[in-house]
Parts: structure tokens; sequence; C-alpha cells
């Protein structure tokens, strides 16, 4: 006969003023199993819990029934009280009479108290169908995947690997870097963004616990946490990098030029490339898009001026299997296509151009050389037109959230601007200034007072041409006047987007993203750096937009995750998984169709004692089960159980009340 | 099979069959089996920010709506239950990837089955509440409740009347 223990709580006044909770007691205590029904004003304090410790033995209960707050709440925290008992935690089980019943039935006491005695009596019931279960051991796999090369990753990977963990740095393009590489300055310090970025990628090139894998994809992951396999697609460089000393003859002889996306496509680049001179590694890919040898069988000469016979025309694309533990995905941004802001004459007007083009053109290893030009006639701007939240804040032709940096890099432009050209002058669109941050609203104010940049507080109309000036017409909202400004140059500052392959990588992963693309976290204020899925985590703009400090505390907060993980030789995981009784299972393998995570798989076992027939039934690997239950549902023959949600718990309780 | 639902004055008559009848003030009872990872956390955080609703639903935690196997709602309905609502997170938010998947097709073979047995389609009601949609969890409470008032008890199939 089951002994149970009902023990429920006040919860102050949240529970004990809108339920009857004596009449609780007097109720539940009349349930044939229940051997004792206990009342006190907070279970989850330590005279709550040493009441629960006590009955355990004074009664020699064999499950426990609390009825307080939502098991999301304080279920471990009650579990843990039984097993200090030397209880079996999971012969617990939580009544919900807070959330689901004193706090939305304010008005109807009576109601709310006879819900909470149909929930309790739900959980008695449920809890004498309870197991003993025991938390499973897994091993750990101590190698972190890093997904993406920008700040982000290059950040996590170097935290992770100070840690003495092997991590494997995958990016996508030729060198990693990232949005980061193409900045010129950085705000609000007016720090050299190559200066501060170039030693970081060197150390990850030269670190002994990095293995940087470039031009690269990730094609898939299975596994668990802590037990990951990547496959990794390295795509043909069509250069044997470990012939190639980057000399560079080949570039600097190839005659297929291409534009540069480096340079937002202001310059051309050649076929065979680095991306940008401080590249990391520093070794030239083909384009195969457009490499005439490889298109059409023509050229070659990269092969001939190469000394050290480097170029591999027939090189093949490479697939690389890893085995790791966690995985940190930094996988940047994109920039909105203005596109839609037709009345802005965008894609009409060679002198509308975007911020990251502005800031390429101002960068001193940029396609101009410094200096700002118009695209139209190579004229050097002297009055610039800045307009913010272009696609930002804008659900009409955008989206409706706020880019975060665009504010910043804004005012950085106008100071830049000032630095290049002395005697230009600035106009800046805005709707609002959103300047927090540490040094933030001083740097504002110093693109404000210092480079004498005039803030305008309205939205652009119009853009028209009148002779080779842009008339930009807008509006002044603080004085309340249409206002033109005869521009040589508009600049727009496009939204930051999440890169259109997100969605792709989270199935991928198999985690979760929002409307717009982001990788979705696992709480959006407690759990910033997870995700859903354990042992994967986001780093940086993948997950909302950010600006550097933050993206840069996010991948060390990876780090630290990772590094948690990782601190133990195996890590401990719910019991809540499926079992199956080979008795009964037919070998039908529905279950094995139908598990999200291939956790099921079949083996085969005697017929019966002794006999040398074998037939085919189920396995679940405990370590791969995530316990959602599927499995449970489809089994015909009811062969399989998922512990603490099995089919005797829940038809208790439904028959309870 | 549609059924008519039918009004009178001062008692309730269940939909399915005419004989059975309830005082004015019947009040339904429903049990509500929700995922883990969305629909409960909606239905608790409609408690922390204090929505009220009808207090006829009883809430089984279930890990995913695909553990939901069609037997539950079919003993629901012949034990305690006038009316179930299952809910889970929104299609393609699936904690577990794709379960939800799963239960929509299940939920939708097993509503057509009990619907030709003879019980009136919204016995049995279905929603989509993430962890975020706490009023909306509330609404649909409120929505199903009244759906179940409307259509009287279920008494010849109750634990009691079996007896």
């Amino acid at each position: 006969m089951a002994r149970v223990g009902v023990f429920t709580c006040f919860c102050g006044a949240n529970i004990a003023d809108f339920v009857d909770v004596p009449r609780v007691v007097e109720e539940t205590r009349k349930i044939r199993e229940v051997r004792c029904s206990i009342e006190y004003k907070y279970m989850c304090s330590d005279p709550g819990q040493q009441m629960i410790r006590d009955a355990i033995v004074q009664q020699r209960l064999t499950s426990v029934v609390v009825a307080a707050c939502s098991p999301r709440m304080h279920e471990k925290t009650f579990r843990k009280a039984l097993s200090d008992a030397g209880m079996n935690p999971y012969l617990l089980e939580v009544a919900n009479i807070r959330e689901h019943s004193s706090w939305v039935h304010q008005k109807d006491k009576k109601a709310a108290t006879d819900k909470a005695i149909d929930l309790i009596r739900m959980a008695v019931a449920k809890s004498i169908a309870n197991e003993q279960l025991y938390e499973i051991s897994v091993p750990v796999t101590k190698r972190a995947l890093v997904i993406g090369g920008g700040i982000a990753g290059i950040q996590a990977a170097l935290d992770i690997a100070d840690a003495r963990i092997p991590v494997t740095l995958v990016e996508k393009s030729p060198s990693i870097g990232g949005r980061m590489a193409q900045l010129d300055e950085t705000f609000p310090t007016l720090d050299c963004s190559q200066c501060i970025l170039t030693p970081k990628m060197v150390d990850v090139a030269s670190h002994p616990y990095i293995e940087l894998i470039p031009y690269s994809e990730v094609i898939e992951l299975d596994g668990f946490v802590g037990n990951y396999k990547a496959k990794i697609r390295k795509k043909a460089s069509y250069v044997n990098f470990a012939n190639c000393t980057g000399c560079g003859a080949c570039w600097q002889k190839c005659p297929v030029k291409v534009p540069n996306e480096y340079n937002m496509n202001i310059d051309k680049r050649k076929a065979i490339y680095t991306p940008f001179p401080q590249a990391v590694p520093n070794k030239p890919v083909i384009d195969a898009a457009h490499c005439t040898m490889l298109l059409k069988g023509k050229c070659g000469i990269c092969a001939k001026v190469c000394e050290k016979g480097a170029i591999d025309f027939k090189m093949q694309d490479e697939i690389i299997e890893r085995e790791i533990g966690a995985v940190v995905v930094a996988t940047g941004y994109d920039l909105w296509d203005p596109k839609p802001y037709e009345e802005y004459g965008v894609g009409r007007y060679k002198d509308i151009i975007t911020s990251l083009e502005f800031e390429r053109m101002v960068s001193a290893n940029g396609p101009t050389g410094g200096v700002p030009q118009r695209p139209s006639d190579g004229k050097v701007p002297k009055t610039v037109v800045f307009i913010k939240c272009i696609g930002s804040r804008d659900e009409a032709k955008g989206i409706e959230y706020c880019s975060k940096i665009c504010c910043m890099y804004t005012a950085k432009h106008a100071i830049l601007l000032h630095h290049k050209v002395h005697d230009s002058h600035a106009y800046i669109f805005y709707m609002d200034i959103r300047a927090a941050g540490k040094g933030y609203e001083e740097f504002v104010k110093k693109a404000q007072v210092d480079t004498a940049a005039t803030y305008l507080r309205g939205r652009v109309s119009k853009i028209y041409k009148k002779g080779d000036k842009l008339m930009v017409r807008g509006e002044d909202a603080q004085i309340g006047q249409l206002v033109e400004v005869e521009a040589d140059l508009v600049v727009l500052a496009t939204a930051i987007i999440a890169p259109k392959d997100n969605p792709n990588l989270a199935r991928l992963l198999g985690i979760s993203y929002d409307k717009y693309g982001y990788l979705s976290e696992a709480h959006p204020k407690l759990r910033p750096v997870e995700t859903a899925k354990a042992g994967i985590f986001l780093a940086g703009c993948t997950q909302a937009p950010k600006d550097i400090p933050d993206t840069v505390a996010q991948a060390s907060a990876c780090a630290a995750k990772v590094c948690g993980l990782f601190s133990g030789d195996t890590m401990k995981k719910d019991p809540m998984v499926s079992k199956v009784n080979t008795e009964f299972c037919s070998g039908c393998q529905n279950c094995v169709t139908v598990c999200p995570y291939g956790a099921i798989v079949t083996e085969e076992i005697p017929m019966g004692h002794g006999s040398k027939e074998m037939r085919v039934v189920s396995k679940v690997n405990e370590g791969v089960c995530q316990g959602c239950g599927s499995c449970v549902a489809i089994c015909r023959s009811m062969a399989i159980n998922l512990s603490g949600f099995t089919d005797p718990q829940i038809i208790n309780e439904i028959v309870a009340i | 099979m549609e059924t008519e639902v039918k009004e009178t004055k001062g008692q309730v008559v269940s939909a399915e069959n005419p004989g059975i009848v309830a005082p004015a003030d019947w009040q339904p009872v429903i049990m509500g089996i929700l995922c883990n990872w969305c629909s409960y956390a909606g239905s608790d955080l409609t408690g922390t920010s204090r929505i009220q609703y009808p207090p006829n639903i009883r809430i089984i935690r279930v890990p995913c709506s695909s553990r939901v196997d069609p037997w539950f709602i079919i003993k629901s309905l012949q034990t305690s239950a006038d009316g179930v609502l299952i809910s889970g997170c929104h299609p393609g938010d699936c904690h577990y990837i794709s379960g939800n998947y799963y239960a929509r097709r299940r939920f939708l073979v097993t509503k057509k089955l009990l619907n030709f047995v003879g019980y009136h389609e919204n016995r049995i009601q279905f929603s989509w509440v993430s962890a975020a949609e706490g009023p909306k969890f509330a609404k649909v409470v409120a929505k199903v409740t009244e759906d179940i008032k409307k259509l009287g008890p279920l008494h010849k199939y109750k634990k009691e009347n079996l007896k």
C-alpha cells in the first residue's frame, strides 16, 4: 500500500488568501493513500523542507506531494529535500495550486479551493505510480565547435582554448575576421578596428588548442550534449595550403576581375584572391564561380606563375568529421537591402550609398584610400546627408526592431568625415538618438559639438537630383518645418538583419529561431546565451543586433558555459527518458521513425530463453533521448514508456477526479 | 456527425443525449493536457500575470504534445471530464523539433473518430499557446469552458454513474 504525504504551502498570502488551505488539508487527508497532510507558511523554506524530511522518516512515506507553486519553480528544491531524507527524489510530485489556482481564480475562493483539492488528488494518484529513477551519467567529449569566425567566434574560441579545451573554428569565408574586419574605426573610442582585431585573428591561427577550418560550412550535427558529431564541408579552395607561401604572385597575374565583397563591391578583386591583406589564414582561394579555368578550361595563369605548384584545379570539396561536446553559434548579421525606399531613388542615384560602403571608403585600406568619393564622378563630397533607421523601426518597408548600432556608427561617420574632409559638413536625419552605453552619449555629443554635425529630427520624404547634387527633402520636426539639403553624397544607415542561412542552420542544429531569423535563446533574460537545446550556445548578432562590446561579452559568456559543461569527465542527465519493455515490443519500428533525435535503434534478441531464433526489438539510447514521449504515444503494443510520465501515471491523474 | 445544441430553461441538457440533464448551475470539468515547454509555461505566466479564467480546467503536465495518447482523451471523457483541451507549442516551435506535428495529425484523426462515435466536436479542442502567451491561455480556457457549458454534461459516461 502506498503511503503518500501531502504538504500544502500557504506561500505567505499568495495561496492562503484565495484558497482555503485548512479545508484542502482536511479533504486531502481523506484520500485513502494519504498518511499525513501538513500545511505550512512557506514549504520551500528550511523549516518547511524539514517538515517534509521528518514526515518521510516518521511516516515511512513512499511518495511525496507538495502542493505549492509551479513545478517549473521549485521542483528541484523539493527533490533535494527528498534525497536529503534518503528518499529517491523522483518520488516527488508537485501540485501547482498557485499559478493554476490561487492566482487565476482570485474572485471565487470556493472554486479555487475545489480546484486545488482536485489538483492534489491528481498529483497523489500520479505519485503512487511514480518509480525510483536515477540520474544518467553520460561521458563528455571535450572539444567545442565554434561556427563563425567574426569577433564573436574569435573571442569564444580564444576563451575556450585558453582553458585548454580544444576548439574547432569553422568559418564560411576564406578568412576569419567577419564584419569587424571591414570597419575602419570603432565607437566610442575611435580605436582602429583592424589594430585591435588582427592580433586576435593571429592568436586564433597560432593557438595550439584551436583548429581553424576556413572556407567551410557545418552540414550536419548529430548526437546530444557532450556527444555531438559534426560534419563539416570544406569547400575546394583549389590551392594547396600546405605548399602555398602566400606570396601573392597568383592574384597579381590573374586576369579575371570580380566585384570585391570585402569592399562592398566598390572595387574589384581577382578570381583567385585573399579577402583582405591581413587575412587569416593568409592563403588565396579560387572563386569557382568566376575562374575561367574552372568554368571553361581556359587560362591557368595562376598555376603557371606559382613557383610552389600549390594550385590544384582538380581539388574536390572535403568532408571533415569531428566529435565535439558543445557548439557556439556565431554567424553574425547581414545588412538589409534598401531597395524598397524608391522615393529616395535607391538604385537610380549612384551617390546614395549604405553605411558599410561609406565605412569602406573612409577606411585607410579601403577602395578609395581613406577619403570618401562620390561613386558617380569620384569627387570628394563636401556635404553629406546621413539618414538613420533605413529599414529599422519601419513596419511598412523593413523590420520592426531597432538595429541598435546605427545611432552610434552614424555619429562615428560624422566624426570620421570631418577627420578626412575638413571642410565638409554632415547632416543627420534621425528618429531618436539611442546612445545607451558606456561613453556613448558623450560620443554623440562629440559628433554634435566638435564636428558640428547638424542633427535634424525627422524623416526624409524624397530625394531628387538637381544638377550633380542630390536634393534631400525632409522634415525638421523640432521646428516643424520642411527642410531641403543640397547634398553631394547620401549615406543610408541600413538595418541589421539575421543571416539568411540562419533558418537552415537552426534546422540543422535543432534549435529554434524567431520570425526575423535570429536564433532564439533559452530565456530572454536569465539564459541569454544558451539555446533550448543543451550544449548549443549563441554569441553575437546571430541572436539579436549588438555592438562589439556586447558581442564580446556574450562570446566570453559562451566560453564560460562551455568550460562549465566540460568541467567533469561525465555529465549528469535527467532520467526522464524512454524505456522499452522488450517482452511487448513487436519490432514494428514506428518509434524509430517518430524519434526526432534518432535515439531509438534496433537490436536482435533471442525469441525466448536459450532460443537460437532471433527477433528485432527497439532499444533507447539513454544519452540521446530527450524525453519527449513521441515514441510512447505511437507504440501500438505499449511496449515503450517514458519514465516520469508513464501511461499509468497519466491515467491515474485522469481518473483521480 | 453534427450534433445540435439544444437550449432549455432551468437545466442543462447534454448535446449528445437529451436524456442527460443537469441543474442550471452545473459546472463542467475540463481536462487540460499541456506540454511542459510552451503551454504549461504559458499557463504559469497566466498565473504570474494574475489573469483570471474560469476554474473548470484541471491541468496535466506532459513533456510534449506528442506524448498525448488518444487513449488519454478517451479516458478523460469516459471517466472525469466533460471536455478535453490539449495545447502545445506553435507549429515550428516544438522544443523537441517536430513533436507537435505528430500531435496535430493524431489529434485531427482522434477528433474525427470521436465525432463519428457521437461526441460533439467541441468536446475535444486543441490550441497552440507559447510560453509568452499568458493572456492567450486565459482566452483559450474561457472559450473552451464556454463551449463545453453549452454542450452540457456527459453524465452517462461518468465514473459515479457507471458504479
